[in-house]
């Protein structure tokens, strides 16, 4: 046991800790609030094992905007104070699926690995990194800027409530010459508005 | 550096993940479930990165950008479906979600109807 292994068994420790409160708390908030540890400690993994840039990124990306993305959205929806009864359904089916699958997957990597040790490789620094990015791996990453491009309108058609719903527009169309045009088109993200905010009062 | 030791700890944690998409009823907790998975994947790529050596080299590190890059995306899109449910329902219990195909455009029209008239 060398002082890398020490490490990554408590950071390994406390990332499954974390995680097993995120899944088991019956409090909205506090299971982001775990996230956050459970996705800390695997960062600190990250460094142990030499993936500098990538524990960087999991910090930037996963705690800073995942994290708040999705506290955001807990506010958004349901925030109550205290525990909530009906987060969970009775599930023993979910608890030996997941148990089965996590320690099948923990005997096969055992099995496959025993207790052999590697040598640390070079440190994935920045400047070794993006020379991979974008010289071995350029066409995955333009796609993946498509998929961004298509995951920010998808997003956004998603949350207008008067776009992209094809059941919702040959209704509307018809009844739009009848109204007079002018009032109607602003009053509709006004009225939408006023209802969101009485839903989540 | 022993390698099981990440390994078994991201197959954990991809556990507590199947665990939790299948256990939880709010679609929110079900996105974390997810984001759990999906950082034991991460982690699975960064440990095989420092143990296999392949010919390029700091693949895995720069598969496990891409992941987290993906998963990004997903979150966005997720939240925004997850936001639109609770605007339509009021609730984002995931067992309240009518899976049927057939009545779909009739509710669907109807709620559109009511929301545009409210």
């Amino acid at each position: 046991m060398t002082g890398a292994d020490v490490l990554l068994l408590a950071l390994g420790a406390v990332a499954v800790g974390a995680g097993a409160l995120v899944v088991a708390t019956r409090h909205l908030v506090r299971a982001g609030l775990w996230l956050v540890v459970c996705l800390g400690a695997l960062a600190g993994d990250y460094l142990v094992l030499g993936a500098e840039l990538v524990a960087w990124v999991q910090v930037l990306i996963y705690v800073g905007a995942v994290v708040v993305l999705l506290l955001f959205a807990v506010m958004l929806t349901r925030a109550p104070i205290g525990p909530s009864d009906d987060l969970d359904r009775p599930g023993w089916p979910a608890a030996l699926i997941g148990a089965g699958s996590g320690l099948g997957l923990a005997v096969l990597l055992v099995d496959a690995f025993r207790w052999s040790r590697v040598a640390l490789p070079a440190t994935g620094t920045a400047e070794r990194l993006g020379e991979q990015v974008f010289r071995s791996w350029v066409l995955p990453f333009e796609v993946l800027s498509v998929l961004l491009l298509a995951a920010l309108v998808g997003a956004i058609v998603l949350s207008r409530p008067d776009i992209g719903r094809p059941g919702a527009t040959p209704a509307a169309a018809p009844a739009r010459p009848g109204r007079p045009a002018g009032p109607v088109e602003p009053a509709r993200p006004v009225v939408a508005a006023a209802g969101d905010e009485g839903g989540r009062a | 550096m022993r390698p099981v030791i990440p390994y078994v700890t991201a197959a954990l944690l991809f556990g507590l993940g199947v665990y939790g998409v299948l256990r939880r009823r709010n679609a929110v907790l079900v996105l974390m479930a997810v984001e759990l998975m999906l950082n034991a994947v991460n982690l699975i790529l960064v440990t095989a990165d420092t143990t296999v050596r392949a010919a390029l080299p700091h693949s895995g590190q720069v598969f496990a950008l891409f992941v987290i890059v993906l998963a990004a995306a997903e979150i966005g899109v997720g939240l925004a479906i997850v936001l639109q449910l609770y605007r339509l329902r009021a609730s984002v219990t995931v067992d309240d979600v009518p899976l049927a195909e057939a009545p779909a455009p009739a509710t669907g029209a109807a709620a559109d109807g009511g929301e545009g008239e409210k």
